[in-house]
């Protein structure tokens, strides 16, 4: 079993060539000199330049970086504190319409949500901006991080949080010194979705947005309506090695902490 | 010290706890035992305070405990997994309670020492929980419930992850500590070997009653029913009708054609009825020839051999089809056995070895 | 008091920002369109009472909805592009899957990340990549003339071919993680003692490895297939004007058209034929969890 057969290489190698050609050729030809996408003209980092001079590119990530910070915290605090609920909460009126709540977002269509709270920020008569679009990011991003956290609430063995209790915890203490803790990775990888999220959407932005607030997607949908361009090749570059860094770095940190937790029980069973 | 006044516990449909009054002494090692879902687990939470009686009271040094959370009562609970912080140190998971407590730094550090010292970790205090064996994760447990000097501590089946081997050690270091502090203890498990060697007292529960509270000797000697009979220890339970001889003696008729045995008990019966005749293998006597002196004896042949090294159980078929077992220290070498498969022989027990027990 | 304001917080949050709007929308697919801000005119006001909602109470929009043939075909082909689509993904995602759970051990981490990688990458920019890809003068056109396969280039961008390649290629990840979770847990004595019994490889694998793969399967086609059928990049980036599916018409019809009843009526629309795939894949969730405790 421990030798690839030659049809689950040649599947795993036409799979993953389809998942990645697409890309490389993306970042490729964002070196391209020429103005024309499709032709290869020789190598420059002028459309980086080009890109950076762009006030409007700029001025789009700064919006996008703010809501996204601030909607990925917003929801990482909310989508916690419902994992918890969820979990830990016991029966209470309406659960079930809470959990229902919790997961529809996550399949619903973004035309319906993004529709929907515009009609609800526009009803209350709720400026559009910036701060809608944090509202709107909060509330389907929160729901993915109260997936990911209950998931690991669920393993949790709960005898942690009644030993805290016997050692004189109250329940707030309890979750503060105890499962805060331990349920971190879980938070803090809930915090990463929901800033992609954030930093990914263009319908809802779209619905929820006002003409003060423009994001980085909605800017570049506008842009690649119109047919490829060179400066979005530059920008799509910037944000997949971003994320490529980032995706990687934190699989090898975690993958290093498992071998240490490994290695040092290992020990310990050999020392006893 | 702790009272349970006519406790019941239902959750939903289920009563785990029916209607229990037990009282627990200072300074006891107490062993509540009985199979899974008998109710035991649920009698020690809800000392802890993880769960509220439904019906009852409990008293711990006459004050009732039901309105104190689990986080105000003098009461400390080792955990069935250990329930240790993994993102603490040894050092860091015994201090725990005694720094919610605000416990002075110098006293804490002593405190915490004292405790590393007693359990024999001071050489893994800054280890983290899973860089530690299962054994010392166990006594980190203990350490971390003992620290705070509750008046009781709670050991929810405190070996059950542990090895044979190092279970039978950890018992003994159990029952030395238990010694050293003066604590009271309760002990849960399923385990009865476990229970009879560290307690000083033992529950057998079954649904939510508690069926037998004893010493161990006792608990084993003299069961108070077939159940508690049954599950501590071997015993061959043989079912017939009491007639009272004079004295405690008494007649039991157990089958057709067999002579009647012959048992003493203190717990009277009337003429014709029901009992049942429990005794331990090791107290049978089995021989060649029929004992001259022995109150009862009863013929049969050799079914099975069940050698332990120490001891051999032998399963002897009587007339009737019964299988009765009696145990013999092997003293010789095996080659010198004296019985061997399809032996006749005599199995023979005095007057006081069983006991008899109603319906 | 503290347990009460904990459930409450993200409770009233989600009330708030979830549920009421809904009711919003549903609200606004009744009233009558009007060219004024916001567009339409209230149906239903609190201080008129509910029976003056219910006696105005008509269904116009709906009515609407069925009498132009563009919307019941732009329900039809968003079902059935979802439909084609979600059978095109499971094609290509499980042999991956597959050959992922067969792989060395110490490979799988590393592959399941290359899986991770793309859905971390923002979807629109994927979806992107395509357009360069496909369009008349594009990549693949240029390889394909220049290995001299083709002399005229291909129209694949702007057709309903486009939007199933955009939809395959972003949500595959949808698709092999939960079918690899399945497929990693499956006991490898299992095909063994299968074979042992007299299967040959095929029917080891359609006998039992596919079956006992099916809640992932059935996972990641519900998980490809709800959001498909609401989609809006990918048909307005790769499909043209002749792909017609209801995301697109939506935005359209709001932003474009600024008809917001008929907008809203047609999400009311969308949200009832979602209830049923979003019920049926809740309760497989469902049940899976529950044969795994």
């Amino acid at each position: 079993m421990n030798r690839l057969s030659w049809f689950n290489a040649v599947s795993l190698t036409l799979g993953f060539a389809f998942l990645y050609i697409p890309m490389v050729i993306l970042i490729i030809f964002s070196f391209n000199e020429s103005k024309l996408v499709t032709v290869w003209a020789g190598f420059s980092t002028k459309w980086y330049g080009e890109l950076i001079r762009n006030q409007a590119f700029l001025d789009a990530a700064w919006v996008t970086l703010r809501v996204a910070v601030f909607s990925s915290t917003l929801a990482t605090i909310l989508g916690t504190m419902a994992a918890y609920v969820l979990v830990r909460g016991g029966r209470f009126l309406g659960r079930t319409l809470f959990s229902g709540m919790i997961y529809a977002p996550l399949v619903m269509p973004e035309v319906i949500t993004g529709l929907s709270l515009l009609l609800l920020f526009i009803g209350v008569g709720l400026d559009r901006g910036v701060f809608t679009v944090v509202l709107a990011h909060t509330t389907f991003s929160m729901c993915y991080v109260s997936v990911v956290v209950s998931s690991r609430l669920i393993t949790f063995d709960r005898s942690l949080e009644e030993a805290a209790l016997d050692l004189g915890c109250s329940p707030a203490q309890a979750f503060r010194l105890v499962t805060l803790p331990i349920i971190a990775p879980a938070v803090i990888s809930g915090w990463l979705l929901a800033f992609t999220l954030s930093l990914d959407d263009l319908v809802i932005a779209s619905f929820t947005t006002g003409p003060s607030a423009t994001t980085l997607p909605i800017k570049i949908f506008s842009a690649v309506r119109l047919g490829v361009s060179p400066e979005i090749n530059a920008l799509s570059t910037l944000m997949i090695a971003l994320v490529t860094v980032g995706v990687i770095t934190a699989s090898l940190v975690t993958k290093r902490a498992m071998v240490r937790q490994k290695q040092e029980e290992q020990a310990a069973a050999r020392a006893a | 010290m702790i009272q349970f006044r006519n406790v019941t516990k239902r959750f939903g449909q289920f009563t785990a706890i029916d209607d229990l009054s037990i009282d627990i002494f200072e300074r006891e090692f107490f062993a509540l035992l009985g199979p899974s879902g008998c109710g035991k687990t649920t009698m020690m939470r809800m000392l802890a305070g993880f769960e509220t009686p439904t019906e009852g009271v409990i008293l711990l040094s006459g004050q009732d405990i039901d309105p104190i959370p689990p986080n105000k009562r003098a009461v400390n609970m080792m955990f069935q997994s250990y329930a240790l912080f993994p993102h603490l140190s040894v050092w860091e998971n015994i201090a725990f309670g005694l720094k919610r407590a605000k416990m002075p730094k110098q006293d804490l550090k002593e405190r915490v020492e004292e405790m590393l010292r007693l359990t024999r970790l001071e050489q893994f205090a800054h280890r983290k929980p899973h860089q530690i064996s299962g054994g010392q994760r166990q006594r980190v447990a203990l350490a971390r419930s003992l620290a705070k000097a509750p008046k009781l501590l709670l050991l929810d089946e405190p070996l059950g992850a542990l090895d044979k081997k190092l279970r039978q050690d950890t018992q003994f270091e159990l029952m030395d500590i238990q010694e050293k502090t003066g604590t009271t203890f309760v002990i849960v498990t399923h385990d009865q070997e476990e229970a009879m060697t560290v307690a000083s007292r033992v529950a057998v529960m079954d649904h939510g009653r508690i069926v037998q509270a004893d010493t161990p000797a006792k608990i084993y000697e003299t069961p108070n029913s077939v159940y508690v009979a049954d599950f501590i220890g071997d015993v061959n339970i043989i079912e017939g009708r009491a007639t009272p001889n004079d004295g405690e003696t008494y007649r039991i008729d157990w089958a057709e054609g067999q002579e009647p045995l012959t048992a003493t008990s203190a717990h009277p019966f009337e003429k014709g009825q029901a009992c049942h005749f429990a005794i331990r293998p090791e107290k049978v006597t089995i021989s060649s020839e029929r004992p001259a002196d022995a109150a009862n004896a009863v013929q049969g042949k050799v079914h099975d051999i069940a050698y332990l090294g120490n001891l051999s159980t032998y399963h002897v078929e009587l007339a009737n089809g019964t299988i009765m077992k009696a145990q013999s220290a092997n003293t010789r070498r095996i080659s010198r056995r004296s019985y061997t498969w399809e032996d006749p022989v005599w199995l023979s027990w005095t007057a006081t070895a069983g006991v008899l027990l109603a319906d | 008091m503290r347990r009460f304001v904990l459930i409450a917080i993200p409770y009233l949050w989600l009330l708030a920002l979830f549920l009421v709007p809904f009711f919003i929308v549903l609200k606004i697919s009744l009233s009558d369109a009007a060219i004024a801000r916001p567009p339409y005119i209230p149906q239903f006001d609190w201080a008129e009472g509910i029976w003056a909602f219910v006696r105005e109470l008509d269904f116009e929009n709906f009515i609407f909805l069925t009498e132009d043939a563009l919307y019941w075909k732009a329900y039809l082909s968003s079902v059935k592009i979802a439909l084609i689509s979600t059978a095109l993904t499971l094609l290509v995602g499980y042999p991956i899957a597959y050959g992922m759970a067969r792989a060395p051990e110490e490979w799988r981490p590393t592959l399941m990340m290359l899986v991770i990688l793309p859905f971390w990458t923002s979807f629109l920019i994927r979806v992107y990549a395509w357009m360069g890809i496909l369009s008349n003068e594009g990549y693949l056109n240029q390889f394909l003339m220049w290995t001299g396969i083709i002399s005229e280039p291909l129209i694949i961008l702007n057709t309903p071919a486009a939007v199933y390649i955009g939809i395959v290629y972003t949500y595959l990840p949808f698709m092999i993680l939960p079918i690899y979770a399945a497929l990693d847990r499956l006991d490898g004595s299992l095909i063994e003692a299968a074979e042992d019994l007299g299967c040959s490889r095929a029917q080891a694998f359609w006998l039992v490895t596919i079956p006992l793969s099916r809640p992932g399967i059935i996972a990641g086609c519900f998980l490809v297939m709800i959001p498909v059928i609401g989609e809006f990049v990918i048909p307005s980036l790769l499909g043209g004007s002749g792909t017609l599916m209801i995301g697109k018409v939506l935005w359209e019809e709001f932003f474009s058209n600024r008809d917001w009843p008929v907008a809203s009526a047609v999400a009311v629309v969308l949200l009832l034929i979602l209830v049923i795939p979003i019920v049926l894949f809740q309760r497989n969730q469902q049940k899976q969890a529950e044969a795994e405790q």
